[in-house]
């Protein structure tokens, strides 16, 4: 958890050493001037690899966004400055793409966060056959996405054939053909329940991280179930809330397997992803445009990502105050 | 595990008896769809197509049909083998990058080690899509469209990240004693790796790998843009099975099935250990 410190810490309180890591008692000056290289060198291959991968195409990407770059016609590459990121914001398609971008993904992390917070405060409790049920309930999240996406489609919302549907008839509804008339609604509903097991194992890791004694102390002072759930409970489970939006934001901004097989990017449902694929390789070939949109996300993301990250780092820095 | 265990006696019984109730309730609700799948895929196209029933003659031939190859046609043993050999490679790959990578992190922490780890955890905010245009274009220049190669080297670059960040907080649960008893007897990083770091750190680096292999047998985005005549995997196989003429439900479910249950099954096998790697991997 957040508040125990690194065994490295330890280490240091222990020996009185001011810097983190040992230096071999008989280190000689020559050893010592090379230390920051043999610290460094086990990094390097990982790092140089991310920073290759991750940088270049990042680089190209801001190149072409300022070039007119189409593949269909093709005509030859011209620099044209600024002018396809002017073009954006009267772009109708591309705020719509996102507009559902932001409903998709706030409204799939929310959703899978309350529920696997309530699945895992009920997993949390001894009941009958406790290992399978939980079995069961992590099952989604190990489910193809593409897979998960055709299940739903073709056999829980369909409104031929669909469960979901035989189930509305049952009480007495009309059948609603989901993924055409609420694309949106439907892709959200694969993404909760995919991610809802990922959020319910993030917060069980955390009910069970609880010092007992603490809950054992509460309930001898008379606290009720839920006075001791919410001042105590909700507390100590905050960082890893905070842990499974930031992850689950980091995917599900950019889900593109179930768009691409459940609507193919139909109305209402392209998100950013998406709608990049189609203006680029998906069929559009406009090279230039497309690299303007993605650089747009990247600063997008840049943005949520420094948020997240600030928390990161408390998350990291609870590592060393405690 | 819970607490329950230790709590009070007689009038806790009744409340779990409900709490069971209900997240066996909501087990079920969350397993339906994939347990839907799993008897669809022993129906024929005339019981899968139709208001949905629970009892049929129950029939392997859907497994034959998917798994039969048609010239022309990505087969199942084609896809199977590409996903077999990148998702290996790519993970093999991973934790040879990471385990030195974590070492620089937690047990000798380079300067400023929180940056460089904030430098890897931020690469996994780049959009995937924002890269796919130049990584196309790369891969076409450098002859890798369609290749093994090509989604191995995209998928240890996916993965890298989240596995420097699991291991590093594995490692540092390691007592510093041990490596420091393993350094004044003259061990250095691979000598430390092998006699001490690795034998402890073996159950994060197994959750590690669970975890790379799960998102890169999953992956369907870089295959589809960049493997789709060649070297294509299992994801896009099971697209494969739709078909714009006649029913196709019950093989698609077969094919679902097939597709599935290696990543399903080590999942279920490793549930625990996993559940310890994500919130360990990700709180420490």
């Amino acid at each position: 958890m957040a508040v125990q410190p690194p065994a490295w810490a330890n280490a240091v309180t222990e020996t009185g050493r001011p810097e983190p890591g040992p230096v071999p008692p008989a280190a000689s000056r020559h050893d010592e001037l090379h230390r920051p290289w043999r610290t460094r060198l086990p990094l390097l291959p990982a790092l140089v690899f991310t920073v290759l991968l991750t940088q270049i195409p990042f680089v190209m990407n801001i190149f072409y966004s300022l070039t007119d770059w189409t593949i269909v016609p093709p005509l030859p590459r011209q620099f044209i400055g600024l002018d396809n990121y002017r073009a954006l914001p009267d772009d109708q398609f591309f705020r719509d793409a996102a507009r559902v971008t932001v409903v998709m993904t706030v409204s799939a992390v929310l959703l899978s966060l309350v529920l696997g917070t309530l699945l895992a405060v009920l997993l949390d409790r001894a009941f009958f056959g406790r290992g399978i049920a939980r079995t069961l309930l992590i099952t989604p999240f190990l489910i193809m996405p593409v897979v998960a996406g055709l299940v739903w489609k073709n056999q829980m919302l369909s409104s031929l054939y669909g469960v979901v549907n035989w189930v509305l008839e049952r009480i007495g509804m009309e059948p609603i053909e989901f993924v055409s008339r609420y694309p949106l609604a439907s892709i959200v509903v694969v993404l909760v329940w995919q991610w809802t097991p990922f959020m319910m194992l993030i917060m069980l890791a955390g009910l069970q991280s609880q010092p007992a004694e603490v809950l054992e102390a509460a309930k001898v002072d008379g606290a009720t179930g839920f006075g001791t759930f919410r001042q105590l409970t909700m507390p100590h489970l905050r960082p890893y809330m905070e842990l499974g939006t930031l992850l689950g934001t980091i995917y599900l901004i950019q889900v593109f397997d179930q768009v691409a097989v459940m609507t193919g990017g139909g109305p209402g449902s392209t998100n950013i992803p998406y709608f990049v694929y189609q203006r680029s390789i998906g069929g559009g070939w406009e090279f230039g445009k497309a690299s303007a949109y993605s650089i747009v996300v990247v600063i997008a993301s840049i943005i949520v990502a420094t948020i997240a990250l600030r928390v990161l780092s408390r998350l990291l820095k609870g590592e060393e105050i405690a | 595990m819970g607490g329950s265990s230790e709590r009070g006696v007689g009038e806790r019984r009744s409340t779990d008896v409900v709490v069971g109730i209900i997240a066996w309730l909501a087990a079920l609700v969350f397993f339906f769809p994939v347990f839907w799948m799993v008897i669809s895929s022993f129906k024929n196209e005339q019981d899968a197509n139709t208001s949905p029933k629970l009892f049929f003659s129950p029939t392997l031939e859907r497994y034959k049909d998917v798994t039969e190859s048609t010239t022309g046609l990505l087969s199942f043993r084609e896809a199977f083998t590409n996903s077999f050999w990148i998702v290996t490679v790519s993970t093999v790959v991973v934790l040879v990058l990471a385990i030195p990578a974590a070492y620089a992190l937690a047990i000798r922490p380079v300067p400023k080690w929180r940056d460089v780890l904030f430098f890897f955890i931020s690469t996994k905010f780049l959009p995937v899509v924002a890269a796919i245009l130049p990584l196309w274009i790369l891969a076409r220049d450098f002859d890798l469209l369609n290749t093994r190669l090509v989604l191995m080297i995209l998928y240890t670059g996916m993965n890298l990240p989240l596995a420097i960040w699991m291991l590093r907080s594995f490692f540092q649960e390691i007592p510093r004693e041990l490596i420091e008893a393993a350094e004044i007897d003259g061990a250095g990083l691979k000598g430390q790796l092998a006699s001490v770091i690795l034998p402890i750190a073996v159950p994060g680096i197994a959750a590690t790998a669970l975890l790379c292999v799960i998102f890169a047998w999953n992956e369907y985005f870089y295959a589809v843009q960049l493997n789709p005549a060649g070297g294509s995997t299992i994801p896009i196989w099971v697209t494969t099975n739709i078909s714009t003429r006649g029913n196709f439900i019950a093989k698609l479910s077969a094919a679902s099935v097939l597709a599935t249950l290696p990543v399903v099954l080590a999942g279920w096998l490793a549930q625990k250990r996993m559940i310890r790697g994500l919130a360990m991997g990700a709180i420490k």
